[in-house]
């Protein structure tokens, strides 16, 4: 059963790419480019991963992976939160907010691609 | 008649136990159980202002002038209720400045001055020998009464025996006895108890003998007091004496007047009074009970006066016997002899005590106030070089004592017996009473001057010289008699008793305005026209102030002296063992052993020394004999500290402290002023450090953003050679897209950082704004037309040129257009532009028909990488630098960049170019 990976991010040539590489590797994807689009997504998608841009227009990255850690249904997603701003400080808040993991931007395909796969077999073993 | 043995024999065993209560007193003072330590005592002490004067002299008045002879007690009644107020502040200064005479007083009080201190010596010498005199002639004369048959009067006895003679052995006799009680001491503050309590028995005696006498009078001779009025009142001659100002000279309003002030201020000044009331004063308090004793002693010492003049008068023929006898004729008419007796030794202890305290108390002035000074001052002496002077200074007393006495006789012999006693004791009264402006002012007025003092005391003694005591020495044939009559080289209105015209006085009342009026005039003037010295002002506050102070203050002294030249001098006046005994006293106090512990006297020991020292020989004369041994001592540089000390330095230290006080604000107002600053500064700093951090961050996020894209799909296209070639071209023009956007934010951070660090390059020239309108829309065409985004143009013919670099205003005129199409409707996008020209400049408005900006956008909407988001895209397009770089441009050219929007209403930028003048 193909996992469902939500891309919420309003860098529309980002987007282009991350879709193309998660549906490559089997991946079910889904786009929202605002937070609000994002939470509504959640819902109607259940995804179990999300890759979560930081810097969005209105609702923020970590706005959006607090509204999840704190919604009992959703605490099985993955968060890897993606960002241009690589300083210290925001790697450490997104990982204390709750996400599972923090890539910053430009981001190396194969290291995504490793560490989404490490999330979603990670997920799988547990649950089994 | 008594025999002369008899009356002798009772007046050596009166002096005799006199003597033995002087004894005693002084025995019990040293082992420390003080007679004279009461109220009562002090008081009856007090009564040595009644004299043989009041004795025998006030029968006299009354009996010449009636009631005239009150005032001179009503005075003291009267003064008396002031006593707490004046006398008790003289008391504390007194004792405060270890005081010694009245003279002392005044000299110490301007500025320890010896010239007063010698000035008021001489004044009081002089004006108290007719006193003095009066008590000789009173003894004398009772003596002689006593003596002879009574009837016959003075005038007769005279014949038979030589008054003079009684009178000039009188005078040793208490000459005598004053040396005996008064000159045992040297520390004269150390009362002289036995002395005290030798004065109040002798107030005793003379107040029961007078009211044994008069109950005598009053109830032997006649039925008492309404028997004699009624008597006196059915005589026309005595009747007169019964009503007030019937034209009998004394007895006028204006002469009580007159009478009462002066002898309010003989009982605070005579130097009797001030040796008994503030000399030997034990405790002030004293004084609480004393206010009402010694008027109520006045009172009864009185009561008799009028039956007695008036039995006299009733019982003598007219003329025949000396009134101012009385007392001891009317018993010996009577044929009582030991009532005679008790009236003799009454007059006898009257006047020996008045003889007995007013020597003592000048010849403490003479020797510490006249002759001290002088032989300090006299090199010849080597007074320096004596070993012990404190047998010199009892010498000199004794001296004074027999010399005042002897003056004092000789007065008696100038004057004879014509003038009254009464007379004679108000030309003293008038004397002392020169020193009330001087000693009133200086206690009460701090700006009274030395000057001032001694003119006023000098004027006031000269007319007291002139106007009393010169005419009182007439005597037919003498030459004062012209004097009197025609006045001074014959000019009517230099005579004595009428100075000036002044008439309708009695002499005294007349020599007393005068005086008083010149002498108090010239105090206030003088005073008010020079400046006190340093010490005078020091002195001023210790009198005027001694209520405010501490009895001991800071001390007064500057400067030190060797101990041992301390204790030489010490011991010169002293003695040894005196000397020894204050500074073990002195060193105690301190912890200290006075043989070992002590090297260098410091300003203290001086102070205390000089204070010392100042019992025995007066403040003025210790003064300057202190200063002779210390070292280095400037006086003026002395009297400058000491006026820094006293009256400045309260001042001085106010100030120091609010000078403190207003630095530390001031201080503390630049420190806040600096805090401020530094925190404002810090601030700024912290906020540019944040501005300098969130830019780079924001750049960095910027540039990050295209290059994720790139390396994505680059490496996507590597990972993947077989991908279908329709993805492949789309992925290969994003990266080359995204290259684009990388190299134009690149390009525009670096042009931004160009123009604000003013190394941007410009290219001036002449610039036809027409034409760059026209051209920007141009290269836009294709943009418009991807957008649908209609274009309206509104531009005049022609405007004029400005000076500009003719690209920076095409790139601020395509971001303004790409803007405008990038926001316009999506739907009906519409972009106008204007090209007027607006007074001095030229202006395009680019309006679009979008969302519009509200007010916090529009704030911001000219900061770098303030993006407004695009609501199509939900990201904005561009590089969040175009709209503050052309403010940036348009800002360097003189012109302005602005936005107006409504939101909902569409956005319209614009700027404006200046023309260049001419």
């Amino acid at each position: 059963m193909s996992k469902n990976v939500l891309i919420v991010d309003d860098e529309p040539n980002i987007v282009i790419s991350l879709e193309f590489l998660m549906e490559q590797a089997g991946y079910t994807t889904a786009v929202a480019r605002t937070g609000d689009e994002a939470l509504a997504c959640i819902a109607d998608f259940a995804p179990d991963l999300i890759l979560l841009d930081v810097m969005l227009p209105g609702m923020s990255g970590f706005d959006i992976c607090q509204t999840v850690r704190q919604t009992p249904d959703w605490q099985h997603i993955k968060i890897i939160m993606l960002t241009a701003k690589g300083r210290d400080v925001e790697v450490s808040k997104g990982l204390a907010l709750g996400a599972n993991a923090y890539i910053t931007k430009p981001f190396s395909t194969k290291a995504l691609m490793a560490e989404v796969q490490e999330q979603l077999t990670d997920h799988a073993a547990t649950k089994r | 008649m008594l025999a002369g043995g008899t009356i002798f024999l009772v007046v050596l065993l009166y002096m005799s136990v006199l003597f033995t209560i002087a004894y005693v007193g002084d025995k019990r003072a040293d082992a420390g159980r003080s007679m004279i330590r009461n109220p009562y005592v002090y008081a009856l002490s007090m009564g040595v202002y009644c004299t043989a004067w009041t004795f025998y002299g006030s029968v006299g008045r009354a009996a010449s002038t009636g009631v005239g002879f009150l005032p001179v007690y009503l005075g003291p009644t009267l003064m008396a209720a002031l006593w707490w107020v004046i006398l008790r502040k003289i008391i504390r200064i007194t004792k405060d400045n270890r005081i010694t005479s009245i003279a002392d007083f005044v000299g110490s009080r301007y500025g320890k001055s010896t010239l007063l201190a010698m000035l008021v010596s001489i004044i009081a010498v002089v004006g108290i020998v007719p006193y003095i005199s009066l008590q000789l002639q009173a003894v004398s004369t009772s003596f002689t009464s006593l003596w002879t048959e009574p009837g016959r009067g003075i005038a007769e006895t005279t014949a038979m025996f030589s008054v003079r003679d009684t009178a000039f052995y009188a005078a040793w006799v208490l000459a005598a006895f004053a040396i005996l009680f008064g000159t045992r001491h040297l520390d004269l503050t150390e009362h002289h108890e036995g002395l005290v309590a030798a004065i109040a028995f002798e107030s005793i005696v003379k107040l029961v003998a007078f009211l044994a006498v008069g109950i005598f009078v009053t109830y032997g001779m006649y039925d008492g007091f309404g028997d004699i009025f009624s008597r006196a009142a059915a005589d026309p001659d005595l009747r007169r004496l019964l009503v007030m100002g019937d034209g009998v000279d004394g007895s006028t309003y204006a002469s009580w007047a007159w009478l009462t002030m002066l002898s309010m201020l003989a009982i605070l000044f005579l130097p009797r009074q001030f040796q008994m009331q503030v000399v030997e004063n034990t405790d002030e308090r004293h004084l609480g009970k004393a206010i009402w004793l010694f008027p109520l002693y006045l009172l009864l010492m009185n009561i008799f006066v009028l039956p007695i003049a008036f039995g006299g008068l009733l019982y003598f023929p007219r003329g025949t016997v000396n009134a101012d006898a009385f007392v001891l004729t009317l018993p010996l008419a009577q044929g009582q002899s030991a009532m005679a007796l008790v009236a003799f030794i009454g007059g006898v202890s009257a006047a020996t005590s008045m003889v007995i305290v007013t020597t003592v108390a000048l010849s403490t002035m003479v020797s510490n106030d006249l002759v001290m000074p002088l032989l300090l001052n006299f090199p010849p002496l080597r007074l320096n070089q004596r070993t012990d002077l404190s047998g010199l200074l009892l010498a000199i007393r004794r001296i004074a004592i027999v010399a005042i006495v002897m003056f004092a006789y000789a007065y008696e012999r100038a004057t004879g017996e014509t003038t009254s006693l009464v007379s004679i004791g108000l030309i003293s009264f008038a004397a002392v009473a020169q020193f009330a402006p001087a000693i009133l002012g200086g206690i009460y007025w701090r700006d009274a001057t030395r000057t001032g003092a001694a003119v006023g005391l000098v004027a006031g003694f000269v007319i007291w010289a002139y106007t009393l005591a010169l005419p009182s020495l007439t005597s037919p044939g003498w030459i004062i008699e012209s004097l009197v009559n025609h006045g001074a080289f014959g000019l009517a209105y230099l005579r004595p008793y009428a100075l000036l015209g002044v008439t309708g006085l009695d002499p005294v009342s007349h020599s007393l305005f005068w005086s008083l009026f010149v002498n108090a005039g010239l105090f206030v003037i003088v005073s008010l026209l020079t400046q006190p010295s340093v010490i005078e002002r020091s002195q001023a506050s210790r009198f005027v102030d001694v209520f405010r102070l501490a009895p001991e203050g800071l001390p007064l002294r500057r400067g030190t002296a060797s101990y041992a030249a301390l204790q030489d001098l010490l011991k010169r006046f002293l003695g040894e063992r005196r000397t020894n005994a204050a500074l073990r006293t002195y060193a105690h106090r301190r912890g200290l052993d006075w043989e070992t512990d002590i090297v260098e006297a410091d300003a203290d020991l001086l102070q205390y020394s000089e204070q010392i020292l100042a019992g025995a020989i007066g403040s003025a004369s210790a003064h300057v004999a202190i200063t002779s041994i210390v070292h280095d001592e400037a006086l003026g540089m002395d009297e400058l500290m000491r006026m820094l000390d006293e009256t400045s330095q309260a001042i001085a230290y106010s100030r120091r402290l609010e000078e403190r006080s207003r630095m530390l604000e001031e201080k503390s107002l630049a420190l806040e002023t600096a805090t401020t600053e530094l925190r404002q500064a810090n601030e700024r700093l912290l906020e540019l450090d944040v501005l300098k951090d969130e830019f780079i961050s924001t750049v960095t996020h910027e540039l990050r953003t295209p290059l994720t894209s790139i390396r994505a799909f680059t490496e996507i296209l590597y990972d993947n050679p077989d991908l279908d070639p329709a993805r492949r071209s789309e992925f290969l023009a994003i990266v080359l897209r995204e290259s684009e956007r990388l190299t134009r934010l690149i390009n525009q951070v670096l042009d931004l950082a160009k123009i604000e660090s003013g190394t941007a390059e410009w290219d001036l020239s002449d610039v036809d704004l027409r034409a760059v309108v026209l051209e920007s829309v141009q290269a836009l065409h294709q943009l418009f037309a991807e957008h649908n985004v209609a274009l309206e143009l509104d531009l005049p013919t022609q405007v004029p040129t400005v000076q500009a670099d003719r690209d920076r205003v095409q790139q601020v005129m395509i971001n303004l257009l790409s803007n405008a199409i990038k926001f316009a409707d999506a739907a009906d996008g519409q972009v106008a532009v204007t090209l007027q020209v607006d007074g001095q400049q030229v202006r395009v408005d680019v309006a679009d028909n979008g969302p519009g900006l509200d007010t916090a956008a529009q704030a911001v909407v000219f900061d770098k990488f303030r993006q407004v988001a695009d609501r199509r895209s939900g990201r904005p397009q561009g590089t969040g630098l175009g709209l503050p770089i052309s403010r940036q441009i348009i800002a360097h050219f003189g012109g302005e960049l602005w936005v107006e929007s409504l939101p909902g209403a569409g956005a319209t930028f614009s700027f404006t170019l200046p023309i260049p003048a001419g």
